[in-house]
């Protein structure tokens, strides 16, 4: 529906700045006291336009560290992060991926049982069934390190499901074309079945990225070797500082950096994020 | 290229039959058409020599060899599918090419293939194409093409025609008989389309749930039609059924309204006082000057085709209206009287009970 009308016009704009101001505000506070020194930011009324300290604070960030965490770098929780999110992301998507292949496309006893036990796992995030799934990673000796970080958030029933939707989409003459082709399941799998989801793929990982790298609770609990840190983790650590005034104005540099990344992947792949969630025609 | 062989073939899911039987042999480099209603297991029979389907019983044999638990990439055939089922992703090479490379040609000899099914298709330029930047018949041509590069012995089509618009559709199948003329692959058909059956097929073998009813000639379906249901499938607009019981003598077959028409060929006499259907074709009447013999239509309405004029009436108080089509235009009021006439040869009798031709 194209309508043309001044007041709806300037109503749905009103609206729409008014949600992009709440959302973009803290952001603008967060880069104005990036931008200032330490010592302009533990005064009041705080700046509300940016100084002339933003290139200094970046550099002060990666050689200093900052405030209870000064101990690691910046740059290294970063790259942790980084590795966490992608190995989360890729894990996931790798995993069901071919779980909702074995689902849709084979008929196997017990077929719908397993269905609904993966299902059943949406109801069993990482925060019900912590102090389990942290014995069993201390077990096989996984802390400290990416395996631990990443491998027990890998296990994913949404995207399972999602990945089994999208399959449930392809029409079955594909399969059949592929079939008197001569090709087998895996290479229907590689050749038809993932190419004709990359789309879906992509709209997943952008989604499961930003779920990785917000992670906080579980790398609080399984590391203790400071180079394990995320940056997230990092963060809280900074405000800890014991006797002095948190260093503001390099806390929100790190935070501006941390939230670099999920905009850098959400930005490149917006375009297939998008057909991935509206595309219905295969 | 190759016999294929069907031997009492069976299909049931779980309890349920579907297909009851079927047998027939496919000579070598035929073109045979498989039609029949919605629903009737046409597909299935497709299927199953394709190997999408299990074969419950039976035997089929492509080229001497039973291929019933063969893959279908191991049957050596080529299916052209209703919706194409083109890789969305792939270009139409590709597309065309995917089957050679599972199969491990060389690259040359991809490309060659390719090349020459391309050419014979009128596909050159479009190469380089994704299949949703193709038209239908485009797209079409494709799923032939898909087939054409792998020489297989057997070609299976499944209605490929449906999704196109008519004038398209009436291209297209001159072309695929022109194909097949040139290349004299064993080619089998489905359709529910009776013209696209007609004009294809060497033979048809029509299917009514889940049976053969008929197989033969195209000719030999519209002239012979075996059974009741064979005649009103074939031929379009639809073969007209009347109640009727035939003389004493076997001479005449008498219908409601005084209706007597003489029968051909010496009459039936074993069916003698029998309960039959009689069965005329809409193009077999005639109009003629009003006689004892004639059969008097009330005009219903008609439909003016330009070439033809299709007219719907009633026969004294037969039930359900008679079509009939005659060459030209006319124009007809309504309650017009049209006295007509059928040549004797023209007329089929079935059995009542059965159904089958007598």
């Amino acid at each position: 529906m194209v309508e043309n009308r001044p007041l709806t016009n300037f109503c749905s704009h009103a609206v729409l700045i008014f949600a992009i101001a709440i959302i973009a505000f803290p952001i603008w506070i967060t880069f104005v006291a990036a931008s200032h020194d330490a010592v302009r930011m533990t005064q009041t009324p705080l700046p509300l336009l940016p100084g002339d300290q933003f290139f200094i604070n970046l550099k002060d960030t990666f050689t200093q560290g900052v405030g209870n965490a000064r101990e690691q770098s910046v740059g290294l929780m970063l790259m942790n992060s980084l590795i966490m999110a992608m190995m989360i992301a890729v894990g996931k998507i790798i995993i069901s991926l071919l779980s909702a292949f074995a689902i849709v496309y084979f008929r196997f006893p017990f077929r719908m049982g397993f269905f609904w036990m993966i299902f059943v796992t949406l109801m069993l995030p990482v925060e019900v069934r912590i102090l389990p799934t942290f014995e069993v990673v201390a077990n096989l000796g996984m802390l400290n390190n990416y395996w631990g970080l990443s491998i027990p958030l890998i296990a994913s029933a949404t995207a399972t499901f999602m990945f089994r939707q999208v399959f449930l989409t392809v029409p079955d003459e594909l399969l059949e074309a592929a079939r008197i082709d001569g090709a087998g399941p895996m290479r229907f799998f590689k050749d038809i079945l993932i190419p004709v989801s990359r789309t879906n793929i992509a709209a997943l990982f952008v989604i499961l990225f930003i779920y990785g790298w917000n992670q906080y609770l579980w790398p609080l609990l399984i590391t203790t070797d400071k180079n394990m840190y995320t940056i997230v983790m990092g963060i809280k650590q900074m405000l800890e500082a014991a006797e002095e005034s948190p260093e503001w104005h390099l806390i929100m540099m790190t935070t501006l950096l941390a939230m670099l990344p999920p905009i850098v992947v959400v930005v490149g792949m917006q375009k297939l994020f998008i057909k991935g969630l509206t595309e219905t025609e295969k | 290229m190759a016999e294929v062989i069907l031997e009492d073939v069976v299909k049931a899911y779980s309890k349920t039959e579907v297909i009851h039987g079927i047998s027939t042999t496919i000579a070598d480099g035929e073109f045979i058409v498989i039609v029949g209603p919605s629903g009737c297991g046409k597909s299935t029979v497709l299927r199953m020599i394709a190997g999408l389907e299990k074969i419950t019983g039976g035997i089929i044999r492509i080229d001497g060899q039973v291929v019933n638990k063969l893959e279908p990439k191991d049957r050596d055939i080529a299916m052209v599918f209703q919706n194409y089922a083109l890789y969305p992703h792939m270009t139409v090479f590709n597309n065309m090419a995917y089957g050679l490379k599972l199969r491990k040609f060389g690259k040359d000899e991809i490309k060659q293939r390719v090349d020459q099914a391309a050419q014979l298709l009128q596909l050159e330029g479009l190469l380089d194409r994704k299949p949703r930047q193709l038209s239908g018949g485009q797209r079409q041509r494709v799923a032939m093409g898909r087939c054409i590069v792998r020489e297989p012995k057997v070609f299976l089509f499944d209605e490929p025609l449906s999704n196109l618009d008519a004038k398209l559709r009436v291209q297209m199948r001159l072309e695929l008989r022109k194909l097949h003329e040139r290349l004299k692959v064993t080619s089998i058909y489905v359709t529910h389309d009776q013209v696209e059956a007609m004009t294809l097929g060497d033979r048809l073998i029509v299917i009514n749930e889940g049976a053969a009813e008929q197989i033969g000639s195209p000719l030999e379906l519209y002239e012979k039609p075996g059974t009741k249901f064979v005649a009103g499938f074939i031929g379009s607009p639809a073969m007209n059924f009347m109640d009727a019981h035939i003389s004493r003598d076997g001479q005449w077959a008498l219908m409601q309204g005084d209706i007597r028409l003489a029968l051909a060929n010496g009459g039936v006499p074993r069916f003698g006082g029998q309960q039959v259907i009689i069965g005329i074709r809409p193009e077999h009447f005639k109009i003629i000057v009003k006689g004892p013999q004639s059969m008097l239509l009330t005009v219903d309405h008609t439909e003016i085709l330009g070439a033809d004029t299709t007219v719907y009436g009633r026969f004294a108080d037969t039930p359900g209206l008679i079509t009939i089509r005659l060459p030209d235009i006319h124009h007809f009021k309504s309650e017009t009287i049209l006295p007509l006439s059928v040549a004797q040869a023209k007329i089929h009798i079935f059995d009542r009970e059965t159904g089958a031709r007598i």
